[in-house]
């Protein structure tokens, strides 16, 4: 190919990188799911209030993280999907098949990908709290937590210590390290990670937005008043979902 | 030298160029490589740009504005552009970027806006949030054919009184702020405009026409010392609940005599 | 001999894109008769509320009772009359609309625009050759910024909007009721939760329960001399806020179905039967209502 009609070099990178960080957290019977609410690229501060965290229905809330465009595109077409189901099937969609079904997704996509980290949080049809945590490709796990984005390398060995107890000896003759952690002690977690990340990195921070889904097998079906929450769900005898947000650090 | 800004180099690689200074001609690259890069076809650079628009949400509704200058490279090719469009009786655009992808945004809206509000003609019209996601999915569908409209674009509105402000971008991306401001605005202007209304936290509906026009003809000023693609003339839109008014193109008073003493600006060279 | 007067009007029948001498598709027609086999769907609407009623039936004690509406959307809901898979086809349709009215502008779609889509759809059928009108006639509710709707689509492709209206079977006698009671709900508002808590043993004035009284008494008129509205065979559609019964519906009134136990307090609040001396509205010669476990037997 002489060098005439060979193809013109230009650039057009349909990616960026809007930072922010999300964070889920499943206990025996609930589950927590949170993200910050800054959007930037590079040094650039666009908005201070985009949500991450969206509740899919009753049972399940939604975080995405990445590229924003594809992020907010993505859980636009994954409520559709489920809008189709609940036409279908006259229910909601049960947490695993919402994770299958973003599996596929995502998968479809393997070769122009969603740009995006997703962490799927709520209530299995067995009432346990549980969390799916997704690559852009769709590879994806069941855990007890997990953090991503961009302060995903200070959040999660912090959850890693805190959660799953790692370095840490139980005292010896004393209790064994707990396998679920209360909602209170998840809630103060959540809190200490994001204004913990927001100290360190400069994408994170603005506000906090933190949903809180109670199974119908948690003892109590409500929060403590003090923590100033909002319910968001739709029905008065299926799960509970709540919001609560709080300020984090601006600068 | 190369005159070429988003050649220099800056503090991080922003994806893409966020000063709308893309020039004319090929440029040396100076990033890294795609290995299959000469198997790949791209897609376009803007030729004839627009710089800033700036916005902000003041007591009545929201308030836009943009210089009239349209740039082929370094070149101030075009001066009398205007760059707010209005899109039926409760939105305008203020765009930056490419200013033929801007025509046919505007040329498309019109035809959109022709089908909704004169044939469907019931009632039923689109307000400036129902704009703003349908650039979202025209802009954010381009960009995943590969072949963007290069634009910010500024949506502003109000409709069934409550205002509206939103960004939309070649990509994509979009989001809402009670400020905002695109390109080298983004950089420059956004802080001022920030400012302005952060310091009266709370009461932001506080802000009177007046006021923010004032908020705005400062922030152009400082873009205008400080932008190179930029001028000193002007438009202001506004947009209330009465509905919308662009002005006519109007001269920023500017004060260069400092510039006198410093060296650079002046006739000594050394 | 004039060719087509020696023939009985019904050669025009088997094309419906042929006009008969006396300009009429007789194929539109006769889908038109499709949906008075349905049983019975009335629909109301005041200032505030849109709701819909309908009878269920079933073939006996075996079987479940027909499914007669559908959410569309949160803010549109149907009743149906006819051919229940043609129903579920054009239901479909509306849903994707709908779909694509939030991808695109993140909107709830215009009532209007809605129902227009699936006429214009119907229409086609009456035109082009090979076709075969829907045996099916729909009547919507809705509510968007222009507040809540009732329209009524048929077959032939048109769609119009009432104040009140009913279709399928015997729904003459429906029809007779509304048009003697409409004044009574069509311009009221009534948007005040409040106060229907306190005045919570008698319906009020323009209140939902009352307007629902109204939409079940007109049902009642639709029905056979032997049968009674049950909790079982009734369901009462709504867009529009919490009635007084009601638990549990978003801030937005969206679409709901109350079907069962839900349905008890206003079947429980409608007077009886008036004594049956020939003062029900004498009902028009509407064909028998066929027993079928389809909304419509579409063969014997």
């Amino acid at each position: 190919m002489d060098g005439k009609t060979a193809p013109q070099m230009r650039h057009f990178n349909p990616y960026s990188d809007n930072g922010g960080t999300i964070l889920a957290i499943a206990g025996q019977d609930f589950a927590v799911i949170a993200g910050d609410t800054r959007q930037t690229v590079g040094y650039e501060i666009q908005t201070r209030y985009a949500p991450k965290v969206f509740r899919l229905n009753d049972k399940a809330v939604l975080a995405v993280n990445g590229f924003a465009a594809d992020g907010n595109m993505f859980v636009k077409k994954v409520k559709q999907k489920l809008e189709m189901y609940r036409h279908a099937h006259a229910k909601d969609m049960p947490l695993r098949a919402i994770a299958r079904l973003i599996q596929t997704m995502l998968y479809a996509q393997r070769f122009f990908p969603y740009y995006v980290y997703n962490i799927l949080g709520g209530i299995e049809e067995d009432g346990s709290g549980a969390v799916y945590s997704f690559d852009p490709v769709g590879s994806y796990e069941r855990e007890s937590c997990r953090a991503a984005g961009a302060a995903q390398s200070l959040v999660q060995p912090f959850l890693d210590n805190q959660i799953y107890f790692k370095n840490q000896q139980p005292i010896p003759g004393g209790p064994p390290h707990p396998v679920h952690l209360p909602l209170s002690r998840v809630i103060a977690l959540v809190t200490d990670s994001f204004t913990s990340a927001t100290e360190r990195h400069i994408e994170v921070g603005d506000e906090l937005e933190m949903f809180i889904v109670l199974s119908r097998s948690h003892p109590q079906q409500s929060l403590d008043p003090r923590l100033n929450a909002t319910e968001v769900s739709t029905t008065a005898s299926g799960e509970k979902v709540f919001v609560i947000r709080r300020p984090l650090k601006r600068d | 030298m190369d005159h070429f800004p988003t050649n220099w180099g800056r503090p991080r690689n922003d994806l893409n160029d966020a000063y709308n200074t893309y020039p004319l001609h090929q440029r040396p690259y100076n990033g890294p490589k795609d290995t299959f890069a000469d198997g790949v076809q791209r897609t376009q650079q803007p030729i004839v740009t627009g710089t800033s628009v700036l916005a902000i949400k003041y007591k009545d509704g929201v308030m836009m504005a943009a210089d009239t200058l349209a740039s082929y490279g370094s070149l101030a090719r075009f001066k009398d552009i205007q760059r707010l469009h209005p899109v039926g009786s409760h939105t305008v655009l203020g765009a930056g970027g490419d200013m033929s992808d801007f025509q046919y945004i505007q040329t498309s809206l019109d035809t959109l806006l022709i089908e909704e509000e004169i044939t469907q003609n019931d009632g039923h019209s689109l307000g400036p949030s129902e704009i703003h996601e349908y650039l979202k999915f025209l802009m954010y569908g381009r960009r995943s054919k590969f072949d963007p409209l290069w634009n910010s674009i500024i949506v502003g509105g109000v409709k069934d009184g409550r205002s509206f402000l939103g960004y939309v971008d070649l990509l994509g991306v979009t989001y809402e702020a009670k400020t905002l401001a695109t390109g080298y605005g983004a950089y420059i202007a956004q802080p001022l405009l920030r400012d302005a209304v952060e310091e009266r936290e709370g009461q932001e509906n506080s802000i009177t026409e007046e006021e923010a026009r004032k908020i705005l003809e400062t922030s152009m000023r400082v873009l205008f010392y400080r932008d190179a693609r930029s001028l000193n003339k002007y438009q202001v839109a506004t947009i209330t609940a009465a509905g919308i008014s662009i002005s006519e193109s109007q001269h920023l008073s500017t004060e260069w005599s400092f510039a006198e003493g410093i060296r650079g600006y002046g006739a000594q060279t050394q | 001999m004039v060719r087509g007067q020696s023939f009985d009007e019904n050669t025009y029948d088997s094309d419906n894109t042929v006009f008969s001498p006396q300009g009429r598709l007789h194929q539109v027609e006769y889908a038109l008769e499709a949906v008075k086999q349905g049983s019975a769907a009335v629909g109301l609407r005041s200032k505030t509320h849109a709701i819909l009623l309908t009878l269920k039936r079933s073939t006996g004690e075996l079987s479940s009772y027909q499914q007669k509406m559908f959410r569309i959307d949160d803010h549109i809901g149907i009743a149906i009359a006819g051919l229940t898979s043609d129903a579920r086809v054009l239901s479909n349709f509306m849903r994707r609309q709908a779909l694509a009215e939030r991808m695109v502008f993140n909107r709830p779609i215009p009532v209007n625009r809605s129902v227009s889509a699936i006429a214009d759809k119907a229409q086609v059928n009456t035109q082009e050759y090979g076709r075969r009108p829907y045996g099916v006639g729909f009547l919507v509710i809705g509510q968007d910024s222009t507040g809540p709707h009732l329209y009524e689509f048929s077959p032939s492709g048109s769609s119009l909007e009432y104040v009140a209206m009913s279709i399928g079977a015997r729904s003459q006698s429906a029809k007779t009721y509304l048009e003697k009671h409409f004044e009574k709900f069509e311009s009221s508002a009534y948007d005040d939760p409040i106060s229907v808590s306190i005045l919570k043993q008698f319906a009020p004035v323009g209140s939902l329960e009352q307007l629902i009284e109204h939409g079940l008494h007109a049902l009642r008129e639709t029905l056979q001399q032997d049968k009674e509205l049950t909790i079982h065979n009734t369901s009462i559609g709504i867009v529009g806020p919490a009635g007084s019964h009601e638990v549990g519906v978003d801030g937005l009134g969206s679409f709901r179905i109350l079907e069962e136990e839900t349905v008890d307090p206003y079947i429980q609040a409608l007077p009886p039967k008036e004594a049956p001396a020939g003062t029900n509205a004498p009902a028009a010669a509407a064909p028998p209502a066929p027993a079928g476990d389809e909304d419509v037997q579409m063969a014997e």
